[in-house]
């Protein structure tokens, strides 16, 4: 019996990351997402630089115009340019959407594993409350705690956030439920290994890459819920131009101007398809079994 | 009793070991003032092995040879009873305290793919056991020791579980119990879900292994050609209970139990000039309910010797030195006849 060191391990790979992304732009749908979601970033970031005007100076001769040299994409009920207006709103949008579904998965997914993998009571506790919160619209169970807490855009974030995070509690929940009945939690527990390594090694890993889409769907669903609050003034507040607010205002004048509520819809969609096909596509390359090469690696 | 009561070399005892699984809603059976109904996976099962032997556990599904493989290791709870390892009462240690017991007691699945983590490499389903214990490095084995020790070729270390064949993953989940220099190994169906000559070739690197690292088996099965091959002992169970145990060639050739015969007479013979004159004992129906034993001897029902005292349950008694059989008339069965 010869005892030697550990073998050399592969290089632990920062570059997790990369082979994934490549994966992803290689199918068409992915090439589509990714790119939306960049160009998404991309004005998120840069957005006050580029825009031909302000986004907030009125300026009344010039109200509810349609498409033109100078305003690309019109203008709304003040005057002010909706090119501006819908780019500086992808900030805006970002960034509500991004820290609220993030919240509400990484809640959900602690939620779920928990039930999931310590089943009983705890289980039946984290379901019913759940089942709670979904039993309310989405929007009307936003309306109420904005109603509590106030509208901001801080609020707003948490509002989604808690709205949000059954489903992925569901989601978590029901892979934990299938996988901690599988031979190879079982086998874990045989080698010895606790509670914690076993849900953060071997549960874990296998369970986040139904979220991957579940953050990506999400995301424009946030976005529509945070629409729908600011249109009903519950969330952020003019004249700050969020898709919901800008929305909200075309309304008045969606009869003589349909381009305020025409171009943010668009805008909406875009932003949706894209998120969707990203989510989907991720969601099938990152799975070693589905794609048929090499997945996340796992190093200590 | 010579079921090799304490005796200083058994390696794992089981004294009086039952499993028995509760109904979820087993309060509200009681405030109905009904006794909550038990499903008895192991209903009381005495059992030495000693350090270096073989011991095959057969009987048909349901009679409860994989719950009383898994209680022993401490995978499925022991509701009753007490388990030895080493002299030394583990049916109360818990948490951190048994997790340093386990390298010395390792389990084969029954899945063989099933029982390998889906997103770990060969690699490091291979040292995993390693970063559980926090192994020094100076005690661990390479990954291609580990497959050598296997017949695996070292390029696997990076293939993926989904990757390899039947075979490939059965030997991969043996490599893994191995690396953490194991005295017992409970193996479950090993050869399950494997072709014929992958089946024999892992057979027989089990046999190999046990001869190289000094290994204790308990091989839980339900095919008869793996007790003829590697069983020292064999022990028969049905409904949770033992009923007959003992060297495997005495139970095998003089069976004193009528359902250890009719487990027997149930393997088909090749040979059709050995066939002739055979009179096959065939079981009746199927394996009762665990939930809710027959009365008396669990076996009456399917028994066709059954008679008036049957309606006692039968101890667990002698009938030649270390082979016991639980029937009462386990003397009348041996005199019927070999079965093969």
């Amino acid at each position: 019996m010869t005892i030697a060191p550990a073998p050399d391990r592969v290089p632990p790979t920062s570059a997790g990351l990369r082979p994934l992304l490549g994966r992803l732009v290689r199918r068409p749908a992915g090439a589509f997402g990714v790119a939306v979601v960049a160009a998404l970033l991309l004005v998120a970031v840069f957005a006050p630089h580029v825009v031909p005007y302000d986004g907030a100076t009125q300026d009344i001769p010039n109200r509810l115009q349609g498409p033109s040299g100078s305003h690309l994409l019109g203008t709304d009920g003040l005057g002010r340019d909706l090119l501006s207006r819908i780019l500086l709103g992808v900030r805006i949008e970002l960034a509500v959407a991004l820290p609220a579904v993030c919240t509400s998965l990484v809640l959900g997914l602690l939620l779920g594993l928990v039930a999931g993998y310590r089943g009983g009571w705890v289980d039946n506790a984290v379901v019913v409350f759940m089942d709670t919160i979904q039993a309310f619209p989405s929007v009307v169970l936003a309306l109420v705690l904005v109603a509590v807490l106030g509208p901001s855009l801080t609020n707003l974030v948490i509002v989604v956030a808690i709205t949000f995070a059954p489903q992925s509690a569901r989601v978590t929940r029901a892979s934990v439920l299938a996988l901690r009945q599988s031979p190879f939690i079982e086998a874990e527990r045989a080698l010895g290994a606790g509670t914690l390594r076993i849900i953060g090694v071997h549960v874990l890993p296998n369970v986040i890459a139904p979220l991957f889409i579940l953050l990506a769907m999400n995301i424009p669903s946030a976005i529509t819920v945070e629409a729908g609050l600011s249109f009903l003034g519950m969330g952020v507040q003019p004249p700050t131009p969020s898709w919901g607010v800008i929305l909200s205002e075309g309304f008045a004048d969606v009869y003589e101007a349909p381009w305020a509520v025409l171009w943010t819809a668009l805008a909406l969609v875009l932003t949706t398809i894209g998120f969707t096909t990203l989510g989907e596509t991720l969601r099938d390359v990152s799975d070693p079994r589905l794609s048929g090469a090499k997945g996340l690696r796992y190093d200590r | 009793m010579t079921n090799d009561h304490d005796r200083p070399d058994a390696i794992v005892s089981v004294r009086g070991l039952r499993t028995h699984y509760v109904d979820r809603q087993w309060w509200f059976q009681r405030l109905r003032g009904r006794q909550p109904a038990a499903v008895r996976a192991v209903d009381g099962v005495d059992l030495d092995i000693r350090r270096g032997e073989v011991v095959c556990l057969v009987g048909e599904s349901g009679s409860g040879k994989t719950t009383l493989g898994r209680a022993i290791l401490r995978l499925a709870p022991a509701t009753h009873g007490q388990i030895f390892f080493e002299g030394r009462d583990i049916t109360g240690l818990r948490g951190a305290e048994f997790r340093r017991l386990r390298p010395k007691m390792q389990m084969i699945f029954q899945d063989p793919h099933g029982s390998l983590s889906p997103r770990l490499r060969v690699s490091d389903l291979l040292t995993e056991p390693y970063r559980i214990h926090d192994v020094p490095a100076d005690q661990r084995y390479s990954v291609a020791e580990l497959l050598e020790m296997v017949e695996l070729s070292a390029t696997l270390a990076e293939k993926y579980p989904h990757e390899l064949s039947g075979g490939q993953a059965r030997r991969i989940g043996i490599a893994r119990a191995l690396s953490l220099h194991p005295d017992f190994l409970v193996a479950d169906e090993p050869t399950a879900g494997l072709d014929v000559s992958a089946a024999a070739k892992i057979l027989s690197l089990m046999r190999s292994l046990r001869a190289s690292h000094g290994l204790t088996y308990l091989v839980i099965t339900h095919n008869l050609r793996i007790v003829d091959y590697l069983a020292d002992r064999l022990a028969v169970m049905y409904l949770g209970r033992v009923a007959e145990i003992g060297p495997a060639e005495q139970v095998l050739d003089a069976p004193a139990h009528p359902y250890t015969r009719a487990l027997l007479d149930s393997v088909s013979e090749p040979d059709p000039h050995r066939r002739q004159g055979r009179r096959r004992l065939l079981l009746p129906g199927e394996i009762p309910s665990p939930k809710n034993p027959p009365s008396g001897c669990s076996f009456h029902p399917r028994c066709r010797f059954a008679e008036a005292v049957c309606r006692e349950v039968p101890p667990l008694a002698e009938v030649d030195s270390r082979h016991l059989a639980s029937c009462h008339l386990s003397s009348k069965i041996r005199a019927a006849g070999t079965p093969v």
